[in-house]
Order: structure tokens, then C-alpha cells, then sequence
């Protein structure tokens, strides 16, 4: 690690003037990237955690000012903050995996050559993502089956995306042809080709694509608030919309604390609270999938 | 195999081949039933349903309904057009991707190009990883965080505008200032996700180019200039053209939860103007030929703009 440095600093030191200013401009420029990124995150942490007081005097800008948990503890005595989060985990999880088993389903007959419908059903999926009937007539079709006010309707109309499809079906293409045949020979039959083949080779693909999904299930809002009528059904997202934009004061109210108490914890404590409690969990997992996510970026990008 | 030679198949030997075909793909037929039969229902059955904009919907039939109205021809579409909306929404959806597509597009090629520039891979690393994070926040958060960091009694921007001895400023309920808002938080949001795949880009260049110009001489910002940039064009060109596509697709999600009555007149997009009449004021029919304009208008730019693509850089989407 250090020899590291020394190796960059020596560089440096022999670069000319004016590779030298490129390079300062360049960390500066990086430098700021990263504290933009940040700042709004470091801010509603140390806000969360400050005491009332000094985040009412507005005296809290980076680090957290005293320290007092209340905000946490009225937030998490909520019932419906849980009931939200239980909403999404339930509707994040089913959802994810109904969508990895159909996104399989999808890809592998498509990127079978000798699949004698596969023209036409690529083409089939391909169209729906430049053309759709549009909002209301989706709207008429999915309330028509009767999923309105159902956890169905988190699930089911979302159940594929044709642009992960794709990604999918184009990593199950770039597996050699001769594995398939082998297996054919030995008379193996296409389920068992896919899940014991195509689909163990692919597994880094679908870890991205299992990242893109469960994020989209997880930060879904527009089908909840098309469909949910009812709070019990209401995933966070929603509940969120109701605390952050519409500012809703229920959670005070529920808490049932004197109006002094409540005061100090301050509504925007109790807001920016309910931002950590719920970006934490999507933040964690981002790091683990990087050398997965370039891949799939990468793929879905260009088609060859 | 099949391209021996085409020869015009008899209706008996079409039918035999067909039968040897699905006897061959009965798997793969079977697996990918579940799949057509959601693309048939979530798909094709909304797209049959855009006779709604030609008809005059009565609410209250359920499904079946939907085809069922009187046929009144293009009536919703000139209601719309001679409507007092109709201009505003145009513009207003087209400035909001125009601009997101000035202000968002450059940002992630520049800020790619100084992320490769780093040669402490940790770092570059990190920095990666920090600046993508905002990609996966949901956007009722990022507009939550918005809100509050801009509301005029306790947001922390209007809090240093009053120490500075400013006046603080209603921003969410200020026309002039949703095109800026909306275009700064979708930049936050992901120039570090859209930069991976230029960094791929310039990760893809052989280190001997660069070594070659050092050689000669060249200074890191003429290799930028006359070797990153030149390299990389391809995929610029790209996805520019992709996104000149999607010029009139403005996310509803977004529109819908930043903007209020107060802030219409440079906020309120079609998508969201349909949702209104549609879901809000039950104008089914209406609310759905708006709609088809839209995607029309959209669904013609996507095809434009694939020409062009694959006219001048070779790549295209089909």
C-alpha cells in the first residue's frame, strides 16, 4: 500500500508542468464527484442521529450534533412502518424470483438456433419495448383480472423485463454449441439442459440481473400506487412518498409523546430517520455485485 | 443446414414440417408458454385496448368493455389538440429530456475519463462504487431529500441562503426552477452509473497506444484528446442516438412526485397529464388517445434514430 503511493508520488514528481496540472484537475474533479455523491448521505445520517435542538437551530451540516436516538425509537414503535417494510421484503423477494425463473424460461428457448419459433417471438418481445399500449389500457387490463388491491398486482404485471431477457439470452448464446448437443445426445431434455447447463454458466449474468430486478421491486412505486388502495397492502415505498413529500405528521401523532417532546424531536428529524431506515438495506448489497455490474452494463449496452 | 437451397415447399410438406418441428421443440415450446402467455395478456392486450382512443369508453364493463364504446373517430385527438395543454405539454416534455440529455450525457464521459486517469486502483475503485450508489436509490427518496433539503423554513440550502443574508426561496413551488431541479437530481442520480460502461470503454484501450504517444512526446492531455476520445466515439455516438429516442419517454414517476398545481406550467408532462385524466378524472378515452400520441411520436423517434445510428456508427437495436 505504501510503496504504492511512493510508486504515484515519484510519478508524479518526474511528470511535466503540464501533466502535472492535468493530474490536479483530475483528482480535484474526482474529489468532488465523490462529495456530492456523499454529502446528502453524511448529511441526513448525522441529522438522524443529532439532538432536536441543533438540528432545529440548523446547526447540524456534517457531523451529528449531541446525540439522541428518540427520532429512532418513535420511528421503529410505528406499526406502519413495518407492516410497509414487511410489504416489501414479501413483494422484493416473491417478485425477484418469479422474474429470474421467467427471465430464464424466456431466454433459453431464444437462444436456441434451432428453436423454429425464435424469429418471431424474439421479434414479439422486442416490440413491447418500443411500443405499448400505454398507461390506461394496461391500467383496465391488469384492474379487469381483478388484481386491484391485490399483492398480485406487485408481481405478476412486472413479471419480466424484455431488455434483461435480452441480456440473458445473449450470455446463454455465448455458451459453446457442442455442450448442448452432447447433452441432446445423451438424451437430455431441455429442462434439464437449461437448469443443469445454461444456466449454471450464466450465473454471473444473473446475479446482475437479479440486482436490477429486486432494486426495481424493492423502489417500485408507480404499481403500488396504481393498484394499492388499501395501507395494510402499501409497500415502504409509498409509505415514504406519504412521510417525505407529503409530509405527513402520523408518526408524532401515533407516537403519542406530549407536543414538547414532540417538538424536539422535530418532523424533519423523524424524516430524515425514515431516508436511512430505508435506503440502508439497497446501499449494503451494492458493493458485493461491482465486478458483476460492469459485465452486465456492459452487455446489455451494445448488441453485437 | 436450412439454407441449402430455397425451394417453394407444397402445403403437405409445409404441414410435415411443422409437425417434425414441434415434435423437435416440444420442450422448449412448453417452457416458454408461461412467457408468451404474459407478454399476450400485459402486453398485447393493452395494445388491442388502444381502440379506446377511437371510441367513446363507458366505465363499468370490466374488461370487454374496452371494445365495446361507439366509434367517434378522432374526436379525443382534436379535443386534444385545440386544447389549451396540448402545446404546453409538448414543450414541456420535450425541453425536460432535451435538457436531462445536454446536462446528463456529457457528465459521465468526463467524469469516466478522470476516473481512468487515476492510477491508484483503490481509489479508482472506490470512488466507483460511491458515485453509482444514487442509482439505486428509489426516486421517492431522491425527491423526498430534495424537498426537504430545499423547504424554505427548515431546508439546510435555504438555511445557508438566510445566513448569507439572502431571502429563502420556495423552490419545489417555483415554475423556473423545476426543469433545473429535476435535470441536477437525474445528473446525481447517475452520472456514476452511466459512466461504467465508458470506463469499460477506455479500460478496453491497449495500454501499448498510450505508451506509443508517450513516446512520442504527447502530453496526458493530448492523449485524451487524440486517442481516449477517438476510441471511445463509438459508443458516444451510441447511446447519444439511443437517447435522442427516447426524447419524449420523461419518466412518469419522477414528474409525478415533484411537481404540485403551483409549478404546472413548466412541470406537467403528458405522461403525467394522462394519468390525471385518465385514473384521476376517469376520461378513459381520452386520457388513452393522448396516450397513443405519445407513443407514436415516440415509437417514430426510437425508429429515426435507429436509422441514423445504424447509417453512421454501424450499430443499431435491430
Amino acid at each position: 500500500m505504501r510503496e504504492n503511493k511512493k510508486g504515484i508520488f515519484t510519478e508524479f514528481k518526474n511528470e511535466s508542468f503540464g501533466d502535472k496540472i492535468f493530474d490536479i484537475i483530475v483528482w480535484i474533479l474526482v474529489a468532488v464527484a465523490v462529495c456530492v455523491t456523499l454529502y446528502p448521505f453524511l448529511y441526513v445520517t448525522s441529522i438522524s442521529f443529532s439532538d432536536g435542538m441543533a438540528v432545529a437551530k440548523g446547526e447540524v451540516m456534517f457531523l451529528p450534533k449531541g446525540w439522541d436516538l428518540e427520532a429512532y425509537n418513535m420511528v421503529l414503535r410505528y406499526k406502519q412502518l413495518w407492516i410497509s417494510y414487511g410489504n416489501t421484503f414479501l413483494y422484493t423477494i416473491v417478485g425477484t424470483i418469479f422474474n429470474i425463473v421467467f427471465t430464464c424460461l424466456a431466454a433459453y428457448p431464444l437462444s436456441r438456433k434451432q428453436f423454429f419459433l425464435r424469429k418471431k417471438m424474439n421479434f414479439l418481445l422486442a416490440f413491447t419495448m418500443y411500443f405499448s399500449g400505454g398507461l390506461i389500457p394496461t391500467y383496465m387490463v391488469v384492474t379487469g383480472l381483478g388484481f386491484y388491491n391485490s399483492r398480485w398486482a406487485m408481481i405478476i404485471p412486472t413479471l419480466l423485463s424484455a431488455y434483461n431477457v435480452m441480456i440473458c439470452r445473449s450470455a446463454m448464446e455465448s455458451i459453446p454449441e457442442d455442450l448442448f448437443e452432447n447433452a441432446a445426445l445423451e438424451g437430455a431434455n431441455d429442462f434439464f439442459i437449461m437448469a443443469k447447463i445454461a444456466v449454471p454458466l450464466v450465473k454471473p449474468t444473473l446475479a446482475v440481473l437479479t440486482l436490477y430486478y429486486a432494486v426495481a421491486r424493492y423502489n417500485d412505486f408507480f404499481n403500488a400506487m396504481l393498484y394499492l388502495g388499501k395501507s395494510e397492502l402499501q409497500p415502504l415505498q409509498v409509505f415514504l412518498r406519504r412521510i417525505l413529500i407529503i409530509a405527513s405528521t402520523e408518526i408524532v401523532q401515533a407516537s403519542g409523546t406530549t407536543a414538547a417532546a414532540a417538538a424536539a424531536q422535530s418532523t424533519l428529524k423523524i424524516r430524515y430517520v425514515c431516508i436511512v431506515l430505508s435506503t440502508v438495506p439497497i446501499l449494503c448489497i451494492c458493493p458485493f455485485v461491482q465486478k458483476y455490474l460492469v459485465k452486465g452494463t456492459m452487455l446489455g449496452a451494445v448488441k453485437e | 443446414m436450412d439454407k441449402t437451397k430455397k425451394v417453394k415447399l407444397s402445403r403437405e410438406e409445409k404441414r410435415k414440417l411443422l409437425r417434425k418441428n414441434i415434435h423437435r421443440d416440444k420442450y422448449l415450446m412448453i417452457m416458454f408458454f408461461p412467457v408468451l402467455l404474459y407478454y399476450l395478456i400485459f402486453s398485447y392486450l393493452p395494445m388491442t385496448g388502444l381502440v379506446m382512443a377511437f371510441q367513446n369508453f363507458i366505465p363499468g364493463k370490466g374488461l370487454i368493455g374496452i371494445y365495446s364504446g361507439e366509434w367517434v373517430g378522432l374526436k379525443w385527438f382534436s379535443q386534444f389538440f385545440q386544447s389549451v395543454f396540448a402545446w404546453k405539454l409538448i414543450r414541456n416534455t420535450f425541453l425536460l429530456s432535451f435538457y436531462s440529455l445536454l446536462f446528463g450525457f456529457p457528465i459521465p464521459i468526463l467524469f469516466a475519463i478522470c476516473i481512468t486517469q487515476l492510477r491508484n486502483k483503490v481509489i479508482q475503485r472506490g470512488a466507483q462504487v460511491i458515485t453509482y450508489l444514487p442509482y439505486f436509490i428509489s426516486t421517492v427518496v431522491v425527491v423526498g431529500m430534495m424537498t426537504n433539503f430545499l423547504s424554505p423554513s427548515t431546508g439546510i440550502i435555504n438555511q445557508i441562503i438566510v445566513k448569507l443574508g439572502g431571502k429563502p426561496v420556495n423552490f419545489m413551488s417555483d415554475p423556473s426552477w423545476f426543469r433545473r431541479l429535476y435535470v441536477i437530481s437525474g445528473s446525481w442520480q447517475t452520472f456514476g452509473f452511466n459512466s461504467i460502461i465508458f470506463v469499460a470503454a477506455i479500460m478496453g484501450i491497449s495500454p501499448d497506444l498510450y505508451e506509443a504517444m508517450k513516446m512520442d512526446g504527447a502530453s496526458k492531455r493530448q492523449q485524451i484528446w487524440h486517442l481516449v476520445l477517438p476510441m471511445i466515439k463509438p459508443t458516444i455516438l451510441l447511446l447519444l442516438i439511443m437517447s435522442l429516442g427516447n426524447i419524449l419517454s420523461v419518466g412518469f414517476e419522477k414528474v409525478y412526485l415533484m411537481y404540485n398545481t403551483a409549478v404546472y406550467e413548466t412541470g406537467d408532462v403528458i405522461s403525467t397529464y394522462v394519468y390525471r385524466q385518465g385514473i384521476e378524472n376517469k376520461n378513459y378515452s381520452y386520457a388513452t388517445a393522448v396516450g397513443l400520441f405519445n407513443s407514436i411520436v415516440g415509437f417514430s423517434l426510437v425508429c429515426t434514430s435507429n436509422w441514423f445510428s445504424r447509417k453512421f456508427s454501424g450499430s443499431s437495436l435491430w
